[in-house]
C-alpha cells in the first residue's frame, strides 16, 4: 500500500501522474463510456423495434359496391393494403373472401388459415374452404369445419356506406390479435 | 544462397511471426488413430466457407426489396452468367452444412468427446447447430416466392402464440402489420449479416478451444473419463501421437474435397431451387412447403393433436435447447465408447428415425387435401361401367362436391380421409347417409350442401364400391335397398 508520503520520498514515483488523476481519467472513461454507448444503442435498439412503438391499426378499405357480391356467394377479391409500403411490389396487395349472407349483411374472412397461416381456397361446389398445407376445412359461414385449425376463420370487421363495402384490415392476423 | 521464396518468407515471417505463433498451432501433436469419423466438423466448416464466398457473389446481384426481388431471382436463374449455378451451390451447399453438422453433432455425441474438458466446446456448437438453423430458414424466405411468402406467414402464426408478448413479436420479425419490403429487409440483414457474424463469433472460440483442448482421443470401452487422471492421460496419448500438419490434415482435406465435389454435382444435376412462384398474397392457389430440413417440423405440426399444439410450439424448443445445453454437465465423465454407452446409442437411433420418419411424412403430407383432384382425377372407368342412372349420377356427385379432394378411389385422389374404393364393404347405407350429412372422424358435415336427391344418389354409387369377389353383409344390406 503507498502512502502520498512514500511518494514522496521516492523520487522513482514523482515522474508518475498521482494516483488520483489515474483514477479519476479511469472513472472518467467508464462514465463516457456507458454515455457514447447508450447514446449509440439507444436510436439503434429504437430503429430495430420500431414495429412496437407504432402500433399498427387496422384501416377502413373500400371494396366497392356492394352490387359486386351477389347474395348467398363467396368472392374472392384483393385490394392494395393501405399499410404497405412504396415498394411492396406484389406483396402490397392483399387478398380476402366477400360473403353477402343477405342484404346489407356481409362476412369477410381472411385467407390465412387459422391454424398456422396458410392460404385457403374455396370450392363453391361443396362449400368449404380447405387449407393445403395441414388439411384445416372451414364451412361457407367461417366455422371450423374439421383439421387442426383452433377456431373459425378470422373475420374482418366491415360496414356498408352508401351502397359500398368496406373492412378494416392491413395487419396480419394472427390468434391473439384476431384481424 | 537463400531461394527467392525463403528471401519473401523471412521477411513476412519477421513481421507476422508465422514460424513462432502458427507453425506450432498447426502442428499441435492429435492421438493417434482417430480414424475417418472426425472429418465432419472441418467439412461443416468448408461448406461454410462456400455459403460465405457464394453467398457474398449472389449478393452482388440480387435485390432484397421485395417489389424487384423475385424478378431478381429469374435474371440470377435465367440471364447472369452461371447465376444459377451460384444458385444451385448455395442451396445444396447449405443442405450440405446442415448435415455435415448433423453428422459432427452425432459422432460427438456418440463418441462422449462432449466430456470434461469439452464443455464449452460443445456449448459453443449448440450455438453453431442454430444458428445454422437459423440462417437456413432466413435463406428460405429470401428465395421471396409463395414458399418464402407464406413460410414466414407460418413463422408469424406460431411466434403468435407466444402469451402475452406474441403480438408484438410477430410485428418486430415481419417489420410492420403485414409481410412486405420491410420483412425482406429485415431477413436480408439477419440472413447476411447478423447471423454470418454471430456465427462467425462462435466460431472462432469453438475453433480456440479445438486447438486447447486438442481433439479428444479415440474412446475406448473401460477408459473413463476422471478430471483427476485426463489431463496425464491425454498427454500420454499425444506423446504416441503425430503431428495435425501435414498428416492428419490430409483425412480432413480429402473429405472436404469431396463434399464440395457432391455439392457441385448436386447443383448441375438438379440447380438451384426455385423461385416457385412470385410472393403474391393474392394467389392463394399456392400450396407452401419448406425446404427438407423443416420438413419434420411441418409434418409435427399437422399430426399433433390440436389441444397440445401451441404447448409443443412453445415448449418442445425449450426442451430441446436445455437438453443439449445441460449434457455436458450432466454427463461430464464417465464412459465415452458407445459400446458401454447403451442410452446414447439409443436416443440417437430414436432421434434419426423420427426425424426420418417425420420428414418423410412432411414430403408425403397425407393429411394434405389434393386441391385438384375433383376437376383433374376422373372416376376410373371401371368403376363406372354397367352402373344404374341414379349410380351414375352418384359418382357425379362425389366429382363435383369435391370429395376426391380428400378421398381417393384406387389410389387416386387426397388421402386426408380413407380411400373409398371398398367403402361398401365397410359401412352400411344408413352408415354412409350419416356419415355424409352429419361428417364425424374429421369429415365435415354435408348436410346443407347436399339436396336430398342428391344424397340419395351419391350414396346408391358408394353402395357399388365394394371388395370384389367378396359381397359383405354389409354391402349385400346396400344392395337389397
Amino acid at each position: 500500500m503507498t502512502t502520498h508520503e512514500d511518494q514522496v520520498r521516492d523520487p522513482a514515483h514523482e515522474a508518475l501522474p498521482s494516483p488520483h488523476r489515474r483514477q479519476a481519467l479511469g472513472w472518467l472513461s467508464a462514465i463516457l463510456g456507458a454515455l457514447s454507448t447508450t447514446a449509440a444503442g439507444l436510436p439503434i435498439l429504437g430503429y430495430l423495434l420500431s414495429p412496437i412503438l407504432r402500433t399498427p391499426k387496422n384501416e377502413w378499405i373500400d371494396l366497392g359496391p356492394i352490387e359486386k357480391f351477389p347474395e348467398q356467394q363467396t368472392r374472392l377479391i384483393d385490394f392494395v393494403d393501405p399499410l404497405s409500403r412504396p415498394w411492396d411490389g406484389e406483396t402490397q396487395r392483399l387478398a380476402a373472401y366477400v360473403r353477402r349472407t343477405g342484404g346489407e349483411k356481409f362476412q369477410v374472412f381472411s385467407v390465412n388459415c387459422t391454424h398456422l397461416g396458410c392460404p385457403v381456397s374455396w370450392f363453391p361446389q361443396s362449400g368449404l374452404f380447405l387449407c393445403p398445407c395441414h388439411g384445416g376445412v372451414y364451412y361457407e359461414d367461417g366455422s371450423h369445419a374439421s383439421g387442426p385449425p383452433p377456431r373459425g376463420l378470422f373475420a374482418y370487421e366491415n360496414r356498408v356506406k352508401e351502397g359500398r363495402l368496406s373492412i378494416r384490415a392491413g395487419r396480419l392476423p394472427t390468434l391473439q390479435e384476431p384481424a | 544462397m537463400r531461394s527467392p521464396f525463403g528471401t519473401v518468407f523471412s521477411w513476412l515471417d519477421l513481421r507476422l511471426g508465422l514460424r513462432s505463433a502458427v507453425w506450432p498451432i498447426l502442428t499441435h501433436p492429435v492421438p493417434r488413430g482417430l480414424g475417418w469419423f472426425y472429418v465432419f466438423g472441418s467439412a461443416t466448416l468448408t461448406m461454410f466457407t462456400l455459403q460465405i464466398i457464394t453467398g457474398i457473389c449472389l449478393a452482388v446481384v440480387y435485390v432484397p426489396a421485395a417489389n424487384d426481388a423475385y424478378t431478381s431471382l429469374l435474371y440470377l436463374n435465367n440471364e447472369q452468367p452461371l447465376g444459377w449455378l451460384l444458385r444451385a451451390v448455395h442451396y445444396w451447399s447449405a443442405s450440405g452444412m446442415v448435415v455435415m453438422l448433423a453428422l459432427h453433432a452425432t459422432r460427438v455425441f456418440l463418441m462422449g468427446a462432449f466430456k470434461y474438458p469439452r464443455e464449452l466446446t460443445w456449448l459453443l456448437g449448440v450455438g453453431l447447430l442454430f444458428l445454422t438453423l437459423g440462417l437456413a430458414f432466413t435463406g428460405q424466405v429470401l428465395r421471396w416466392d409463395q414458399d418464402a411468402y407464406w413460410g414466414i406467414g407460418v413463422g408469424a402464426a406460431m411466434m403468435g402464440r407466444v402469451p402475452v408478448i406474441g403480438p408484438t413479436l410477430v410485428h418486430v420479425l415481419l417489420g410492420g402489420p403485414n409481410i412486405g419490403g420491410e420483412t425482406l429487409s429485415r431477413f436480408f440483414g439477419l440472413h447476411v449479416f447478423i447471423l454470418p457474424a454471430l456465427t462467425i463469433f462462435v466460431l472462432v472460440p469453438h475453433l480456440y478451444l479445438v486447438v486447447r483442448q486438442g481433439i479428444s482421443s479415440r474412446p475406448v470401452p473401460g477408459k473413463v473419463v476422471d478430471p483427476k487422471t485426463y489431463a496425464a492421460e491425454y498427454e500420454r496419448d499425444l506423446a504416441e501421437g503425430e503431428p495435425f500438419f501435414p498428416y492428419d490434415v490430409s483425412k480432413d482435406a480429402l473429405f472436404s474435397a469431396l463434399a464440395v465435389l457432391v455439392v457441385f454435382a448436386l447443383a448441375i444435376s438438379f440447380g438451384p431451387k426455385g423461385p416457385n412462384g412470385p410472393p403474391d398474397p393474392t394467389l392463394v392457389a399456392a400450396e407452401p412447403r419448406p425446404d427438407w430440413y423443416f420438413l419434420p417440423l411441418f409434418a409435427l405440426l399437422a399430426l399433433s393433436p390440436p389441444e397440445m399444439e401451441t404447448a409443443i410450439m412453445l415448449v418442445m424448443p425449450l426442451v430441446l435447447v436445455a437438453g443439449l445445453v445441460l449434457l455436458p454437465f450432466v454427463a461430464s465423465r464417465g464412459e465415452r465408447s458407445p459400446r458401454r454407452r447403451p442410452v446414447a446409442v439409443l436416443s440417437v437411433v430414436l432421434l434419426f428415425v423420427t426425424y426420418g420418419v417425420l420428414a418423410w411424412l412432411g414430403a408425403v403430407a397425407p393429411w394434405s387435401p389434393d386441391m385438384t383432384a375433383w376437376s383433374g382425377t376422373p372416376i376410373p372407368p371401371h368403376m363406372v361401367k354397367d352402373l344404374a342412372p341414379l349410380q351414375l349420377q352418384g359418382a357425379a356427385v362425389l366429382q363435383n362436391k369435391t370429395c376426391r379432394n380428400c378421398h381417393a378411389l384406387d389410389g387416386e385422389g387426397g388421402k386426408r380421409g380413407p380411400d373409398l374404393t371398398t367403402v361398401a364393404s365397410r359401412l352400411t347405407r344408413d352408415e354412409l347417409i350419416r356419415q355424409v350429412i352429419q361428417g364425424g372422424g374429421n369429415m365435415p358435415a354435408y348436410g346443407k350442401q347436399l339436396a336430398p336427391a342428391e344424397v340419395e344418389a351419391l350414396v346408391s354409387f358408394l353402395g357399388t364400391l365394394q371388395t370384389p369377389g367378396e359381397p359383405s353383409p354389409r354391402a349385400a344390406d346396400a344392395a337389397a335397398r
